[in-house]
């Protein structure tokens, strides 16, 4: 993993210095890093403030808090679309994924050409990018469907056509911005359950942003609770649990000792 | 026009036979009775028309008068029927269609050009959209003796006329469609590091393909206006459709004026529908399912 390969517009530093990391320190070289991050638009509105947050390779972060906190703020930042105001931002991943809560899918390209967009921007050899395409298509549980229109889609497979489109890039790092907000309750499950098979095959390190607590836990190693506008980072809470979970998981009271250990950062942040 | 000539799915169960209908009820095939629906109340009115048409031609004008409107059939026998008519009809609209078409190419492309180009920056559009309305509000009519003065009474200044006149629904309709991409998938190129003329192919002008083909059938169908005024007021050259018009109405020869009319009135028809027909073929499979599936 090489560090520091982002480019320069990724990394921002303040004038003040950055304060000492809190908690202990990640085993591997985090591939994002924030120090002591914030941000202010044009506007006035602080929407991030003093924001301290790693993520190393095979690390599954969530981020929880209220409407409006910064969340997607803080993806845009670690994604390069905003500076930070104030702070340091790295990233180390060569490639990232960034997974939009609407699907973001070309209405007028059939699943297999939207798959294959990203590759086609960066002006990857055609027929490693149809290979690639095809691989993440199969992946993601859409095989039979690459020649429909993302119209004819329902919204569970819409967003697994949006996660095999940044799949094909092998990012080492993936931004989720509320992905499954849209979706009903099953549909949500059996995504978040093939996420973690994912996750658990690539490796990569993986920011998440959700609304739902039980989602939160299930999916994370890590579960981190912001504050109301301007958003801080106000709980951390790790998950215990290992890599392969069970849906059953969700019904042990571990699981609930721990959705309730974040409601109620929730609850106190939010007020 | 919104005529949905397409069966339900296989094995939609027909609509129960109204209470007190008789016990086998003639089932009409789904498709036929949709078109029956769709064409009937038009037919109707139609016919109406052509019965209103007839009573004033016969019942409120003296005979001595009819020449003001001839009978519906005597617009067929004098004029349609007619071979002679019907050749220098056919002649006529040929060339009004070679005008508007030609005005109808050199505006989308030139319509185009300046809609991509004030799609690109503020600055550009702040400079240039200005002149886009003011395109649309001057009355072209008062430029047309000009256009001739500067131009000739030709096939150029004709052509002119058609590109001042269609050009304005062009460049508003691709601008407004290269500036409704969403925000997200802006933010999936930037991402990506792409360039300008990259995002303005792979992800601007897909988009904009719907509203450019609305902006088509208007632009489409003032063309084949521009055509005729033209010919109204330049009165030589190579006649168009609305130069027959003129001469029918100064030799008062209404059956073969008012065919000549209805076959004006048929380019824009068939235009409106071809461009219609071509939106579909083009943006229809993708536009109406990302509508449906939203
Ligand atoms: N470009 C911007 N200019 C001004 N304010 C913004 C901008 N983007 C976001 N905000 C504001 O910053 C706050 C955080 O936004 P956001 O990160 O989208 O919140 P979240 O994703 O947690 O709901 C909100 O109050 C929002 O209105
Ligand atoms: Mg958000």
């Amino acid at each position: 993993m090489s560090v520091t390969s982002a480019p320069s517009s990724r990394a921002a530093t303040s004038a003040a210095p950055p304060p000492p990391p809190s908690g202990p320190a990640p085993a591997a070289a985090p591939c994002l890093r924030f120090r002591g991050l914030a941000k202010t638009f044009p506007d006035g509105t602080t929407a991030l403030q003093g924001v301290d947050l790693d993520v190393a390779p095979g690390d599954f972060v969530t981020v929880v808090g209220p409407s409006g906190c910064g969340k997607s703020t803080l993806l845009r930042i670690a994604s390069g679309l905003e500076r930070p105001s104030a702070g340091e931002a790295q990233v180390s991943a060569e490639q990232i994924g960034y997974v939009f809560q609407d699907a973001t899918l070309l209405p007028w390209r059939t699943v297999a050409r939207n798959v294959e967009l990203l590759a086609e921007l960066h002006h990857r050899p055609r027929a490693e990018t149809r290979r690639a395409a095809a691989e993440a298509i199969e992946l993601v549980g859409l095989a039979g469907h690459e020649q429909k229109l993302p119209g004819a889609l329902s919204g569970g497979m819409r967003m697994r056509a949006s996660l095999a489109r940044s799949l094909v890039l092998e990012p080492q790092l993936f931004l989720f911005d509320e992905p499954f907000g849209a979706l009903d309750e099953i549909t949500r499950e059996r995504l978040g359950d093939e996420l973690l098979r994912l996750h658990a095959a690539k490796g990569f390190g993986a920011l998440f942003i959700t609304h739902s607590v039980t989602e939160a836990v299930y999916l994370s190693t890590r579960v981190l609770v912001m504050s109301g506008r301007p958003g801080r980072i106000v709980t951390a809470v790790d998950v215990p649990f290992g890599a392969d979970r069970d849906p059953e998981l969700r019904f042990t009271p571990e699981f609930a000792a721990l959705c309730g250990r974040v409601s109620a950062a929730l609850r106190e942040g939010h007020s | 026009m919104s005529i949905d000539l397409r069966a339900p799915a296989a094995g939609a169960p027909a609509s129960p036979p109204p209470a007190g209908a008789p016990a086998s009820p003639v089932v009409a095939p789904a498709r036929g009775r949709s078109l029956l629906r769709g064409w009937l109340p038009p037919l109707a009115v139609l016919a109406l028309v052509l019965a209103g048409w007839y009573a004033v031609a016969y019942l409120v004008l003296e005979p001595r008068l009819q020449f003001l409107l001839p009978p519906p059939h005597a617009v067929l026998t004098d004029g349609f029927f007619e071979p002679q008519v019907l050749e220098r009809m056919g002649e006529a609209v040929a060339r009004t269609v070679q005008v508007a078409a030609t005005g109808l190419a050199i505006a989308i492309v030139l319509g185009t050009a300046w809609a991509v180009a004030m799609s690109q920056a503020r600055w550009v559009e702040r400079s240039l959209f200005p002149y886009a309305v003011v395109l649309q509000t001057i009355p072209i009519l008062a430029l047309v003796p000009l256009i001739g003065f500067w131009f000739g009474f030709g096939f150029t200044s004709r052509v002119i006329v058609c590109v001042l006149i269609s050009l304005f629904p062009i460049v508003a309709n691709t601008l407004f469609g290269l500036q409704s991409v969403d925000r997200s998938h802006h933010d999936l190129f930037t991402l990506h590091g792409v360039g300008r003329w990259t995002r303005l192919v792979k992800l601007q002008l897909p988009a904009a393909l719907p509203a450019v083909f609305a902006g088509l059938r208007i632009a489409a169908g003032l063309s084949v206006i521009g055509a005729i005024v033209g010919d109204l007021f330049f009165k030589q050259g190579e006649p168009g459709i609305g130069i027959l018009i003129d001469n029918y109405r100064a030799r008062l020869q209404s059956p073969e004026l008012f065919a000549s009319i209805i076959a004006a009135s048929l380019i824009g028809v068939v235009v409106f529908l071809l461009f219609g027909w071509l939106g579909r073929r083009v943006v229809g499979a993708w536009y109406d399912e990302s509508r449906r599936g939203a």
